[in-house]
């Protein structure tokens, strides 16, 4: 086999961000495989220098309108645990709510609207209308729906929230809408089990590739960790001083990426749904492990495709923990008059580790006289830039014998995969401010 | 003849566009008035032939600015879509600061010179590059303005924008003054459009729609001396996403 041919996919669609593929081929053999990052960067630690505690969740919020929900709860945990605030059983359960709402609506717009069109073979959803698909593509539009309006209900807006405030919520939702939003959840079981068939019977067309790597993300003894948790990795296990991140997360800089790589126990490793089910697995509630039964998913899953599958199985659990959530909440009685915690001192440093749709966020703070000294973020896709430059460059051999066009189309389809959040991982926060 | 629609994205979020996704089945509606040909965050498709382009985000680097001149000069009509292209936003903040500072303060000693990627200038607004034909505030957009203004442009017309503040929108809600329960608004400032979202959920207007041109100022003043507030002070919480290099 003896060709030269170039790949050249400048800024790769659906998905967050801007990416390009470089690849160069001569005689049959790869001279170049690059996944390069030219995101504009945004200089975040230049917006937050000074600013009062109240503001940074606002700022910070701005890093990424799909992950919106995620930055804000890292940031008010890492604000609470710098100003000493302790927020009550109700905010932490809301809270809860708010996490499991964002990873709904991230997951299935990435399912529905950006994935699953290489499943069928078309190049966005917008063909699929009029088609035997426009069923399936009114029930992913309904669960979208769903999604976000369970983020209006809980945050007051779903990109960018409003309600997250430092201490608790400036508005909590009432019994009633609660109880509204539980029903509409309950009613969504079944429209989820038609999406997650229709997914299944293309997913032949989900390449079968792997490569072994390490998986990154929270893991806790009471639930399958999204909002609290330590820090585990598949290679090392339980880390459990979450303040000693970045003894985990190395990051550094590469010339082709203005956003940040990161590193741990090998040259790279993945973050998101697929970490967190290779994680975590047995804690899935019910509903959510028949799915990936059906899936025939099991923990350690080295593919990185079966990220999407993942997706898809969270979005059932998210759902099911909901409803599991508001009965607690009806059951303690919502109290729609309390107000945020105070905060108990005025500087401090305060770490906030959350997992969002696409992996585990890191906010770090130190505050003084109630201003941002200093910040630092770590994004889950920038942790996985490493992770998807080393699958490209052990895929394409691979897959060199297929016509240029599928290779691209291949390769698109695992950047894809890992649902990149390229506007997030462009951020900047990593300085120090004097 | 449907009007051809594109959507390009800068320095930003990508919660505007977000929203657009967000309009769920009325996304079949607009397909219907308008042909969309070019919407990369959620389709390989792409067209550069359009009539309207829409934008999001800041200008903050030459191959940036090389790239919203081709796409002016291919449109008939340009619509800086949200905050951060309408007026810089969030993104302004960091100009207090020069270009050159911010680099370091971010990068380091990493060898960044020559690379094009990490050539970055102080944060632009669209109109400080080419010329905008029409505006749709906030950090993000609102759902329904943005349907209003798409329609209008489809049907020729020129969109109607509010000129009064945050606070018409405020009252008509029925909400308590957020200055009476101690917190600092700037809805007096602020241009409505928001329909008042943020004190409507208890949270402070933090002017993300633009100063309007002409506030009252007089009345805002005596407003806040009630509260022993002052206007100075308002002014230099509004930087938060109006932030302007002094005259």
């Amino acid at each position: 086999m003896s060709k030269n041919f170039n790949v050249n996919v400048e800024h790769v669609t659906r998905v967050e961000g801007h990416g390009n593929i470089v690849l160069n081929v001569e005689k049959g053999k790869i001279e170049k495989i690059q996944w390069q990052v030219p995101e504009a960067p945004r200089f975040f630690e230049a917006m937050l220098r000074g600013r009062q505690y109240t503001e940074l969740r606002s700022i910070t919020s701005r890093i990424c309108g799909i992950c919106s929900i995620g930055h804000s709860l890292a940031s008010l945990k890492a604000t609470e645990n710098a100003l000493d605030v302790n927020i009550s059983e109700q905010t932490s359960l809301l809270r809860h709510l708010a996490i499991n709402a964002e990873n709904m609506q991230s997951h299935i717009l990435h399912v529905g609207y950006l994935a699953a069109p290489d499943l069928f073979g078309v190049d966005s959803v917008i063909p699929l209308v009029g088609t035997d698909h426009t069923d399936a593509l009114l029930k992913i539009i309904k669960l979208h729906r769903l999604s976000n309006k369970m983020s209006d209900l809980i945050c007051g807006r779903t990109v960018h929230p409003i309600r997250l405030v430092v201490g608790g919520f400036s508005a909590v939702p009432t019994e009633k809408q609660l109880i509204n939003l539980k029903k509409n959840l309950v009613d969504s079981i079944e429209t989820t089990k038609n999406v997650a068939e229709v997914i299944l019977s293309v997913a032949d067309n989900i390449p079968d590739f792997t490569r072994e790597t390490e998986y990154i993300g929270l893991s806790s003894e009471d639930e399958y960790a999204f909002y609290d948790g330590s820090i585990t990795s598949t290679d090392t296990g339980v880390h459990s001083d979450n303040n000693d991140y970045k003894s985990i997360m190395n990051e550094f800089v590469v010339p082709q990426s203005t956003a940040k790589y990161a590193k741990h126990a090998r040259d790279s490793y993945m973050v998101g749904a697929l970490a967190r089910f290779n994680l975590n697995s047995k804690q899935l509630h019910p509903l959510a492990k028949e799915i990936a039964n059906m899936f025939g998913l099991k923990p350690i899953s080295y593919n990185p495709f079966m990220n999407t599958i993942s997706q898809v199985i969270e979005f059932v659990h998210n759902i099911e923990d909901s409803i599991k959530i508001i009965d607690q909440l009806v059951e303690a009685v919502i109290d729609d008059t309390e107000k945020p915690e105070k905060i108990n001192a005025d500087e401090g440093m305060g770490v906030g580790i959350v997992e969002v749709p696409r992996g585990i966020l890191v906010h770090d703070y130190i505050i003084k006289d109630k201003k941002c000294l200093h910040a630092n973020c770590i994004i889950p896709t920038n942790q996985n830039h490493a992770n998807i430059q080393k699958d490209m460059e052990e895929f394409v051999p691979q897959i060199i014998d297929k016509s240029k066009k599928e290779i691209e189309l291949n390769l698109e389809m695992l950047v894809r995969a890992y649902d990149p959040c390229i506007s997030c991982s462009t951020h900047y926060l990593d300085v120090k401010f004097v | 003849m449907k009007p051809r629609v594109a959507f390009f994205d800068f320095a930003s979020c990508e919660g505007c566009q977000l929203q657009i996704a967000n309009l769920e089945e009325e996304i079949l509606d607009l397909i219907s008035i308008v042909d969309v040909v070019s919407f990369r965050e959620i389709m390989k498709e792409h067209s550069d032939k359009y009539d309207i382009a829409i934008i999001e985000g800041s200008i903050m680097r030459p191959m940036d600015e090389k790239r919203i001149c081709k796409i002016r000069s291919r449109a008939k009509i340009l619509v800086a879509l949200g905050a951060c292209a309408v007026m810089g936003g969030i993104n302004k903040i960091r100009n207090q600061w020069s270009a050159e500072e911010v680099k370091r303060e971010v990068y380091g000693d990493a060898d960044i010179k020559d690379n094009d990627f990490f050539d970055a200038f102080q944060t632009k607004a669209i109109n400080e590059i080419v010329p905008v034909d029409y505006y749709i505030y906030g950090c993000p957009i609102d759902r329904d303005e943005f349907k209003r203004v798409i329609t209008a442009l489809s049907l020729g017309k020129k969109p109607e924008i509010p000129t009064y503040p945050v606070c018409v929108e405020c009252k008509k809600n029925e909400n308590v003054c957020l200055f009476e329960l101690g917190k600092f608004c700037l809805g007096p400032i602020t241009r409505a459009g928001c329909n008042a979202i943020c004190p409507t959920n208890g949270s402070a207007c933090d002017g993300c729609r633009g100063i309007l041109k002409k506030p009252e100022v007089e009345s805002i003043i005596e407003i806040l001396e009630r509260y022993d507030l002052t206007y100075e002070e308002m002014k230099s919480r509004s930087i938060l996403y109006n932030y302007r290099k002094e005259e």
